[in-house]
């Protein structure tokens, strides 16, 4: 590595990761995970009816993601409320959870996913999606695994684990490449998204790093969901 | 429950090999049996499953339930039991004839009844209060605990319910929804039986349970 890591990091270090499950009494299922400074909640509601009733498809079960930055989890305040920016992240998050919840199952239903981001500092969609994959673990949804995520930096021409924000706004030499992905336990890719300028070789070399790299965040997830009698139960 | 420590398995967890059949809340992949939900492994000689932990009531024929009234229609009544759908009381499932008219009579918009279920259709869940002792509830209280923690609180064939019932002198109902009726002589007793319940389901994990509890109603009981 050719680069010094703003915060002294190895190359493939994460920042200190939490998990925890069952922080709201009232969800069906809860999670909290974060990544440093970035912290994630998650609290999952249902199965239960669709509403308004011509949303219901009697083939399989509907996953709604919502996914929120709190006003002030960022050092300039954001606006309340949905933006362009959040709800794209909300159907990213459906897509990458969706391969493994087992929603046919619970056909003319609706699991709610609501993932509020208290503090960012980069990698927040991340986060985001592994407080949701366990939240739903908790809920007691059948899934036929566990969805863990991580997002892989290129800072000019060398790549990096887990970006934080001073990393996502590099400027020297060829600039920052965000590159979010995420696995199943079994490691299958089920979600990748990309903001910058990259190779193939460079990606797949990504891909690679980030398939070992997601195996720490699953240890950490299963962890937290193994803690015995945790939670609100 | 066998007195013996479960370990907690996670969704995808590998949990058995092809020499073991699948059951509850498991799956094959490949060669390899996976948890496919966040609870308890249980495995006999050939037989792993898991036991759920969390999740919603999961209506079955047969259970007795608790629910609240959430509508009146034309053919009977809409309860709210808790589970993902709602269940339907019909009319000609009721032991004496009702007026279309005076459906209240048997049980208005938020009164609790208690009901077994009678069959799951595609449609939904139908019950019925024609067997003796169900119905609407009139007195007593009522608490709720989590669906999953039922089977703990009813104990070994009725053992722990029957011992609670036996000390607070109140007759007590559990539905499997996780709503428990009791309805005791005094208020006092009736707060003592809830307390236990609570009791078990906090202490729901230690084995011989039932001595514990012994050993509660003993500073418990005056």
């Amino acid at each position: 590595m050719n680069i010094k890591r703003p915060d002294g990091r190895g190359q493939k270090d994460t920042r200190p990761m939490i998990a925890e499950v069952g922080i709201v009494p009232n969800a069906q299922g809860s999670a909290k995970f974060g990544f440093g400074d970035t912290i994630a909640i998650a609290a999952v509601y249902g199965p239960r009816k669709m509403h308004p009733q011509h949303k219901q498809n009697p083939r399989k079960g509907v996953l709604r993601c919502t996914y929120n930055m709190i006003s002030f989890s960022v050092k300039e305040r954001i606006r309340p409320g949905p933006s362009r920016r959040s709800s794209e992240i909300s159907k990213v998050t459906e897509w990458a959870l969706e391969p493994v919840v087992m929603l046919d199952q619970f056909p003319n239903m609706v699991v709610d996913v609501h993932i509020q981001i208290l503090q960012a500092n980069a990698s927040t969609r991340c986060a985001g999606i592994n407080a949701a994959a366990m939240a739903l673990a908790q809920a007691g949804i059948p899934m036929k695994d566990l969805v863990s995520s991580i997002s892989i930096g290129k800072l000019d021409k060398d790549l990096v684990v887990d970006v934080n924000k001073d990393e996502e706004d590099w400027e020297d030499g060829e600039g920052a490449t965000d590159i979010a992905v995420s696995f199943t336990g079994e490691g299958k890719m089920t979600h990748m998204q990309l903001d910058g300028h990259i190779n193939v070789k460079e990606l797949k070399e990504a891909t690679k790093m980030a398939q070992e790299a997601v195996k720490v965040v699953l240890e950490e997830q299963k962890k937290a969901l193994k803690q015995p009698f945790g939670g609100n139960n | 429950m066998v007195e013996k420590t479960r370990e907690i398995v996670v969704p995808g967890e590998i949990i058995g090999d092809s020499s073991m059949l699948p059951g509850e809340g498991t799956l094959k992949r490949g060669e390899n049996i996976i948890a496919i939900r966040y609870g308890l492994k249980d495995s006999s000689e050939q037989l792993v499953k898991v036991i759920p932990l969390s999740g919603i009531y999961d209506p079955r024929r047969g259970n007795l339930v608790i629910g609240k009234v959430v509508m009146l229609t034309n053919g009977g009544w809409v309860v709210d039991i808790d589970s993902a759908e709602t269940a339907f009381l019909p009319l000609s499932e009721v032991p004496r004839y009702v007026n279309k008219d005076a459906l209240a009579e048997v049980a208005d918009l938020d009164d609790l009844i208690i009901a077994k279920i009678d069959k799951l259709t595609k449609m939904g869940v139908d019950l019925t209060i024609k067997p003796k002792g169900l119905g609407r509830i009139d007195e007593g209280i009522i608490m709720g605990i989590n669906p999953n923690k039922v089977p703990r609180v009813i104990g070994k064939e009725g053992s722990m319910i029957s011992l609670i019932k036996e000390k607070t002198n109140c007759q007590i109902q559990v539905g499997q929804n996780g709503y428990v009726w009791i309805q005791g002589e005094k208020i006092d007793d009736e707060i003592v039986a809830k307390r236990a319940i609570e009791f078990v389901c906090e202490k729901s994990f230690i084995s011989g349970l039932t001595e514990e509890l012994n050993k509660w109603f003993e500073g418990n009981l005056k």
